[in-house]
């Protein structure tokens, strides 16, 4: 209603270009799009290449920084959106998981010596028993309710880590072992050492670039999950609890065993990413696991449109390579950070690439997820209101 | 363990009130909000750093670093206290402005507003950290470390419950605190802008048809609120004497905690909510030791959650929520 006051040239013109691309994809044949999938997937694994440094970190390694914070934000990130872009829960504590996935690592890893595979397994159902350990008495809870305790859990858990001597207290765990290498790796005949110039299944100190390989593993495993879900009857029941959750239990949707099951799958994809971030870091202690990292992730899935998984994997690559890119503003990264974000929210509040459905609901006012604007309107949709009766 | 209980129940009692007194003053900016537009003002806790600040320069300009008695005291005490609400306030309406005005007119979602909130927060204590601390206090390269107040006032004993010392800076804090929930409860209650507030908050499209000024509204509520924030940031400056650019942060956290305690939304339930809080978890200190101050209050908010989701007192700036 009242878009068409702001500069809306470039915007509106972005959204055709998107739709355009988007109906195109829609026709595309199955064959073709598996084409699309494995160049993105190649391109991934080239992404950390030095010809790309100078220009996109020229601050700090760029195949650390790839592997974290970007890889990883991009892993968390779409872990985060099962819970608010699918369910629509809003959760302020994913930290929590991440945490809890990571001191699984350290500690199985380090007390009781388990191999990184076994402990990557075990730490995602531990991680899925804490979701709902945590979810079951809190998804009763509705909307602002559930983001406050999610935000007090997760703090409960960093500070219990930090009082908690037994588990290493504020120093954290150290010697964390890294997952077991295969060195020299051969695959017909090619040395891949010799010919790529870098060992793929070598995990040691120096080169992260076997971590990273690893995390896109992890992330495409993850997205063909989650994708599958998001087109199930899970991914509609969500759906439906997102809109209207008094809606869909009266149409016979067990609301709560599905926002169990979100909480579940998004804590086991955070707690993954925890346990493969933890086989690289070495050391972790509590203070890895601030809310403000909860707070990043959130906005990264915000950011890019929540709900839309491009669209979030997007948005937590930017957010996640703005400060490191602009890390010559040294102290003002964060400063402008913070500045970015408002910015980003009072002009494009939809996100990055929205999905479909949240930016027709955005068109209609309802904003999705309840608004301020449906609830509260400003003189001036008001008085466009009355004029239009 | 029942020993350290008793011998130290009064003096967690009187830390827990005058802790409990200050959340109970910012938790009121995060209700009213609330209240009004729903949403969770995540700046507010900024707002409250800023308080502390803009209290902290009275003395810092006036160049105070000894005891005051008398006149003087008065003065500046209340001249610390009118710094903070001004500081405060002017940065809540600006946030509303800034960051969320906008957003509440394009029909964003709350949980948009929610990021820009975020963004706002991390902006003013980075602000802080980098330019206000070093350029204003001249401390240059010390941003990020905490900053203390020079005593102003002496901490003599005021009197005494049960043989435990209740402090005069102790008394002051609580008897502040509450002497503004008054004022505040009158202004919502007695006033033409309090009127609008609750009825907004009831239910504004019919406010709106009404001739209720929404913004104007919104913008009172905002500066109301971060009068409130400020008038804690200067207690809190005043009685515990140091601050620093992250100091939000957790009494942000516990505030809403207070808020939600209580009642979301209503402003009597803030205070009910930021005492109860302030005493519990001074009184499971004694018990688990002051690391997991922080723990106890979380878990009890949980608890509380679960079995009166309402809070204490129910929700009565709105109507009863979806």
């Amino acid at each position: 209603m009242n878009q068409k006051k702001l500069p809306t040239g470039l915007r509106s013109g972005l959204g055709t270009f998107g739709d355009t691309m988007h109906e195109r994809w829609l026709k595309t044949p199955g064959w073709q799009r598996w084409i699309l999938y494995v160049a993105l997937i190649i391109g991934a694994l080239l992404l950390p290449s030095e010809s790309l440094a100078p220009v996109m970190s020229p601050y700090t390694d760029w195949a650390s920084i790839l592997f974290f914070p970007i890889g990883t934000y991009v892993v968390l990130a779409i872990g985060l959106n099962v819970v608010v872009g699918q369910a629509g829960l809003l959760d302020l504590g994913f930290v929590a998981f991440y945490a809890v996935g990571g001191y699984a690592m350290a500690l199985l890893g380090t007390r009781l010596g388990w191999n990184f595979w076994v402990i990557l397994l075990v730490g995602i159902g531990i991680c899925a028993l804490s979701g709902i350990t945590l979810g079951a008495p809190t998804l009763r809870l509705r909307g602002d309710y559930l983001a406050i305790v999610t935000l007090g859990f997760g703090e409960i858990i960093r500070i219990t880590a930090r009082n908690t001597d037994e588990i290493g207290g504020p120093n954290g765990v150290r010697g964390i072992p890294h997952p077991p290498s295969v060195e020299d790796f051969q695959l017909f005949g090619i040395n891949f050492s010799e010919v790529f110039g870098v060992d793929p299944f070598k995990y040691g100190v120096l080169d992260p670039r076997p971590y990273y390989y690893l995390l896109v593993a992890l992330a495409v495993i993850v997205i063909i999950l989650v994708k599958r879900w998001e087109k199930s009857r899970v991914g509609r029941a969500w759906a439906a609890i997102r809109e209207d959750e008094d809606a869909a239990e009266v149409m016979g949707v067990p609301t709560f065993r599905f926002k169990m099951l979100a909480f579940a799958i998004g804590a086991s994809i955070g707690g993954a990413m925890g346990v493969l971030w933890a086989a690289k870091a070495i050391s972790i202690n509590p203070n890895d696991f601030q809310f403000l990292l909860s707070a990043t992730i959130l906005a990264a899935v915000v950011m890019g449109g929540a709900g839309n998984l491009p669209g979030v994997m997007l948005g937590a690559f930017v957010v996640a390579w703005l400060p490191e890119r602009f890390r010559g503003l040294q102290e003002y990264r964060m400063l402008i950070f913070g500045a970015v974000l408002m910015a980003l929210m009072i002009f494009r509040p939809e996100g990055l690439l929205p999905s479909r459905q949240r930016k027709a609901e955005l068109q209609e006012g309802t904003g999705g997820m309840g608004t301020l604007g449906a609830e509260v309107p400003g003189p001036e949709s008001h008085g466009e209101e009355v004029a239009s009766k | 363990m029942l020993n350290d209980f008793i011998n130290q129940f009064w003096p967690a009692t009187i830390d827990g009130l005058a802790f409990g007194s200050i959340y109970a003053l910012i938790a009121l900016g995060y209700t009213m909000v609330y209240g009004v537009l729903r949403l969770i003002n995540f700046a507010h806790s900024e707002v409250f750093m800023i308080g502390t600040f803009g209290a902290m320069l009275v003395p810092f300009v006036f160049g105070i670093n000894s005891p005051l008695t008398g006149i003087a005291l008065v003065g500046l005490i209340v001249a610390m206290i009118v710094a903070g609400m001004l500081a405060s306030a002017g940065t809540a309406v600006a946030l509303e402005r800034i960051a969320y005005r906008p957003l509440r007119q394009r029909g964003a979602s709350r949980l948009a507003a929610l990021i820009s909130a975020i963004g706002a927060s991390i902006f003013l204590q980075e602000l802080f950290a980098l330019l206000v601390i070093p350029t204003v206090f001249n401390r240059p390269e010390q941003g990020r470390i905490q900053m203390g107040l020079p005593r102003i006032m002496e901490r003599s004993e005021l009197f005494s419950v049960f043989g435990y010392p209740v402090r005069v800076d102790q008394v002051f804090v609580i008897v502040a605190a509450i002497a503004m929930m008054i004022v505040l409860d009158a202004l919502v209650n007695r006033t033409k802008i309090g009127r609008g507030i609750r009825a907004t908050a009831q239910n504004p499209e019919a406010a709106v048809l009404m001739g209720v000024d929404i913004n104007r509204i919104v913008r009172m509520t905002f500066l109301i609120g971060g009068g409130m924030a400020g008038v804690a940031g200067a207690l809190y400056l005043i009685s515990y004497e140091n601050t620093n650019y992250y100091i939000g942060f957790l009494f942000g956290i516990k505030a809403f905690t207070a808020a939600v305690l209580g009642g979301i939304g209503n402003l009597r339930g803030a205070l009910v909510g930021g005492i109860t809080l302030g005493l519990v978890e001074n009184y499971g200190a004694i018990f688990f030791g002051s690391d997991w101050k922080h723990v106890i209050s979380f878990s009890i908010l949980v608890l509380v959650l679960m079995f009166r989701p309402t809070g204490i007192l129910g929700e009565s700036l709105q109507q009863a929520r979806a």
